[in-house]
């Protein structure tokens, strides 16, 4: 079947999408963003987190066809021209990517986190997070991140 | 594979009615995992997201109509006040991903003795609506649910939603997993006070073939809160009678062992969730709540 979508802010086509894929699947394969990761393939890690019309949502869940119509925007979209979102950075400064397979996900879901709530408790931030996985860090510089980015876009 | 996304409640009944082995989705959380493990490759997939018609909920004489596509997310902001058992389960779903997209609707077809939305249903002896282009029929919850992973959902039917009495007083659920968050249930227990009737509503959840009410347990204690004239007088719970009621929700466990807990450890859970959670709602209660 054809899909038609947005990702991004651009208008984007693909053909031959089969009915059983996910849109993890179309993301990384058909449309060649592998920002996205495919990992657990089954909602536990977070590490494939996009907005779906908005919506914090794990891409690999999303049937194709689910997507028809929606405005997708994955972590190759958070960056605004050739300067990283304020997440993005605040995860570079405090040393939050080892490895950085989970990285996408963990910026994405922050993302979400930061756009409802600019002040978030530690619980919140836990919380917030709790549905993405990193086997390197141990979590406490992925939470020194998060509390950075959220300082710095408190303040501007 | 064919994929069906009806624009309307009355075409998914159509689609339903043409295809019957068509499966659906919503939230995915559970069928997408099928997928894209290769455990299921139906013929058809029927998808519900675009049926503006089951993604509401609307009130109607004290009790809510929860369409099966409302997702967790927003039971948990729109009705934490109103079926407060219900948003404490959904916010023990998975992360704020799968509460995104995962539905009651979706956790009643599923029928997993684990669901964690299926223990406050039992407790306020919610119904479930199932409709296929015929019309619609009500099922006791308890009654939907038939075995692990079994309901009475014919195959030309789709579940429309769910009919839950809004709170008429304290209600609980409490949940043992290895942590707060992305676990099913080792085992669960939901609980619900009804002063007006003057009624005591539980469910077991994880520790028997279905979620199961503690019909026993539910009889012991309305007898000793009528006894004591607790209801009126908003006296405490002898630790003697939280005891005994913990013991009572017990044996109607009927666990069985295996990767998340054995049977042993899981009997003795559900009789400590179900002594905390009678005791928290009955603190409650004493404060006028």
């Amino acid at each position: 079947m054809r899909l038609s979508c947005t990702v991004n802010g651009e208008k984007r086509e693909v053909e031959n999408v089969w009915e059983g894929e996910s849109l993890l699947y179309v993301l990384r394969e058909r449309m060649g963003l592998y920002g996205s990761k495919n990992a657990c393939e089954q909602g536990e890690c977070g590490s494939c987190s996009v907005y779906l019309d908005g919506t914090l949502v794990c891409s690999c869940l999303v049937l194709a066809g689910q997507a028809e119509g929606c405005e997708i925007l994955t972590v190759e979209g958070l960056a605004e021209d050739e300067r990283l979102h304020p997440v993005q950075e605040a995860f570079v400064e405090a040393g939050a990517v080892q490895c950085g397979f989970c990285t996408p996900g963990f910026v994405v879901a922050t993302h979400d986190l930061l756009q409802r709530n600019i002040t978030p408790s530690e619980a919140e931030i836990r919380e917030a997070l709790a549905g993405n996985l990193c086997r390197c860090t141990g979590y406490e510089k992925i939470l020194d991140a998060v509390r950075l980015a959220a300082e710095r876009m408190a303040a501007s | 594979m064919e994929f069906l996304q009806p624009a309307t409640w009355r075409e998914a009944l159509e689609a339903k009615s043409a295809h019957h082995e068509a499966v659906p989705i919503f939230g995915g959380t559970d069928v997408m995992v099928e997928m894209n493990f290769d455990r299921r490759r139906p013929g058809y997939v029927l998808d519900l997201t675009r049926v503006p018609e089951i993604q509401v909920w609307e009130r109607e004489n004290g009790k809510f109509r929860v369409g099966a596509g409302v997702t967790y997310t927003r039971i948990i902001t729109d009705l934490k006040n109103e079926l407060p058992a219900l948003a404490m389960a959904s916010r023990t779903v998975g992360s704020p991903q799968i509460r995104n997209r995962g539905t009651v609707g979706g956790n009643l077809g599923t029928s997993s003795p684990a669901g964690d939305a299926l223990p406050p249903l039992y407790a306020s002896d919610a119904e479930v609506e199932l409709a296929s282009v015929e019309g619609i029929r009500r099922v006791p919850v308890g009654e939907f649910v038939t075995g692990p992973k079994r309901n009475v959902l014919r195959r030309e039917e789709l579940i429309w939603g769910f009919i839950i009495p809004e709170a008429e007083g304290p209600q609980q659920y409490a949940k043992i997993g290895t942590r707060n968050a992305m676990v099913i249930a080792v085992c669960s227990f939901g609980l619900a006070l009804h002063p007006a009737r003057r009624k005591v509503g539980t469910c077991i959840g994880s520790a028997a073939p279905t979620p199961v009410r503690a019909k026993e347990a539910e009889e012991f204690i309305e007898g000793v809160l009528a006894e004591g004239d607790l209801w009126e007088t908003r006296g405490a719970i002898s630790e003697a009678a939280l005891r005994r009621f913990g013991e009572m929700v017990e044996m109607s466990a009927r666990p069985i062992s295996d990767v998340r807990g054995t049977a042993e450890y899981r009997r003795r859970a559900v009789g400590v969730l179900a002594r905390r959670t009678l005791s928290w709602a009955w603190a409650e209660y004493r404060d006028g709540r």
